[in-house]
């Protein structure tokens, strides 16, 4: 009853929507339209939306343009997943600890890790990079890998703990009267409790570690091997020309496995964050 | 209990660290993480903010590179411009993200394929986005100019990125687009944790729509709006790609922000002592930015009750 529309607000909605989704959606129409047309179709002058002869050429040239495309868009998803990999292993203690245990300077510690989220990369790029060059770590996976992960560590020692805070401490009590000891507790006890939770802090973090790669990648690491695709996809800007619409293709086909997988994980993930974020 | 009879009870003596111990045991690899990648190399700057330190070599200059930094009319530009550029995309992010999330929220057929549809300028790298909105930006080939020249709006091409306005402007909507679905998100999940009772309470004395959005809807999730516009604002004003593959700072430094300025100096230029300088003044306007936020943020808590 209350939630019924009239007839013009429903098409009032679904306008609104649309318009939104179309400011969304746009630079992804536009991707999809360069990638389709032939580089000097796109390059006349004056504007046409289309042009008759479509092709999929792009998405066959760009694998010759840059040999290396594949091992990009591979060392995407992998530098990602080591990031979060890491970083759950580093957060799950440590947003338990902060979720149940008493102990001296839990809030003064809290405070600093937070504080670390006011800070980018972007502002110690100069001694991290000596940092990183003193751990011989420059130039490698790890090079991307490593400040990804402390530039994450708050925000997921942060959201996780929200989490645990919720799982009923009465379960702990029950295996801590029961003698297991307290590292067997959280093992045996809390995480598998806190799978749903951890399901939605690790794709958060995933997403984090995937969307912001162009910076340590064009910083800390020369070897083309190792790049990252945000920082690939710029060897199609070349000395005589920019392959536009096969930087196109490439960047739709580098995203696609992602967005696939998400496709998939949507439906945990909303629900997590509608169960999760809200009640503190 | 066969074990109790005799008033002993057969269990090995457990041996536990005491709770504060094995709290820090658990915290100590976090805490390392960040001691030596984020603590240290904060430090350091510190220290190379008052050197002139080059890639050759570097020499205690005291308070040179601050007093040059402050003496600059350039730098106070650049500081309202970051100010100005935060304060506007963020508060374009809670607007377009508050109508996105009510959009979302409304119980229409198709919401939870539009609520997918949101998604993606969230999960994909920022750097492919925006080379999707260079492209709409471009004057000759892209779809913005294209739609202002066939409609007759413009007589010639409108080069976004090449005229001052407009390509800080353009920064921006580049800017919204890739912050906005994620307010989106947690804000319709926060719309989606307000208890529907409270709704029906306020339909029954027959509020309408906009009534109970005003006085129900906001206010229950106003702490949410105000923390997201908190991490929102620290984000932009920490944004670097946005800003560095559409424009680089240009055209004539309009769109150059203090993290751009300070990317240039110390890390184009290799000015290492100059650009520390500008990294602990960001520092400095963040920590006091966010003690005065978190102050406010404190107050609406307490006035909306949440815990």
């Amino acid at each position: 009853m209350m939630d019924r529309y009239t007839f013009l607000q429903k098409v009032g909605i679904y306008a609104a929507v649309a318009l939104f989704l179309t400011f969304i959606l746009l630079p992804f129409f536009e991707m999809f339209r360069v990638s389709l047309r032939p580089l000097d179709h796109l390059m006349s002058t004056p504007f046409r939306f289309w042009s008759d002869d479509f092709s999929f050429d792009a998405y066959r040239q760009m694998w010759v343009t840059v040999p290396l495309l594949g091992r990009y868009i591979v060392n995407s998803i992998f530098i990602a997943l080591s990031v979060t990999l890491m970083t759950m292993v580093v957060v799950v203690p440590a947003a338990y600890a902060y979720a149940r245990l008493k102990f001296p300077f839990k809030n003064a510690s809290l405070g600093i890790f937070l504080g670390v989220n006011m800070f980018t990369g972007a502002v110690l790029l100069i001694p991290l990079y000596r940092v990183l060059r003193t751990l011989g770590l420059l130039n490698s996976y790890w090079a991307m890998i490593i400040p990804g992960v402390a530039f994450l560590i708050p925000t997921g020692i942060w959201l996780l703990r929200s989490y645990l805070e919720r799982i009923p401490r009465e379960l702990e009590e029950a295996a801590y009267v029961d003698g297991a000891s307290r590292l067997y507790t959280l093992r045996r006890v809390v995480i598998p409790l806190a799978v749903p939770g951890l399901i939605v802090v690790s794709t958060s973090v995933f997403i984090a570690a995937y969307a912001q790669q162009f910076l340590f990648a064009i910083t800390f690491n020369n070897q083309r091997e190792y790049q990252p695709l945000p920082a690939g996809i710029f060897e199609f800007v070349g000395y005589q020309q920019v392959t536009w619409n096969e930087m196109m293709a490439a960047s739709l086909t580098g995203i696609l496995p992602v967005m696939l997988i998400f496709l998939f994980l949507q439906k945990y993930l909303i629900a997590g964050l509608t169960a999760g974020a809200v009640k503190e | 209990m066969s074990d109790t009879a005799d008033g002993q009870i057969t269990r090995a003596p457990r041996r536990t660290l005491p709770e504060g111990a094995f709290a820090w045991a658990l915290i100590a690899p976090a805490m390392i993480f960040i001691g030596v990648i984020v603590a240290w190399p904060l430090v350091e700057t510190f220290r190379l903010s008052f050197t002139d330190a080059r890639l050759g070599g570097e020499n205690y200059v005291g308070w040179a590179n601050y007093i040059d930094l402050f003496n600059s009319g350039k730098f106070y530009d650049i500081v309202g411009r970051t100010f100005y550029w935060m304060f506007l995309s963020v508060s374009l992010k809670l607007v377009v993200g508050l109508i996105g999330a009510s959009l979302l929220n409304a119980a229409v057929p198709g919401r939870a394929l539009f609520r997918v549809l949101v998604m993606p300028p969230w999960v994909i790298p920022i750097a492919i986005g925006v080379i999707g909105w260079k492209w709409l930006y471009n004057g000759y080939f892209g779809f913005i100019s294209g739609i202002l020249q066939r409609t007759g709006l413009v007589a010639d091409p409108v080069s976004l990125l090449a005229q001052k306005t407009s390509a800080f402007y353009a920064a921006i909507v580049t800017d919204v687009w890739v912050g906005a679905p994620m307010v989106t998100l947690f804000l319709l999940a926060a719309m989606q944790g307000v208890s529907r009772d409270l709704y029906e309470a306020a339909w029954v004395d027959g509020a309408g729509r906009w009534y109970r959005f005003r006085r129900i809807t906001i206010p229950q999730i106003m702490p949410v709006i105000v923390s997201m516009a908190l991490l929102s604002a620290i984000w932009t004003f920490n944004s670097f790609e946005i800003i560095w593959i559409l424009t680089e700072g240009g055209p004539r430094g309009a769109t150059t922000t203090l993290i751009i300025d300070t990317y240039k100096v110390a890390i184009s230029s290799q000015r290492f002592g100059e650009g520390a300088a500008r990294a602990v003044v960001i520092v400095g306007l963040l920590t006091v930015f966010s003690l005065i936020y978190l102050y406010f943020l404190n107050k609406v808590y307490k006035h909306y009750g949440a815990k």
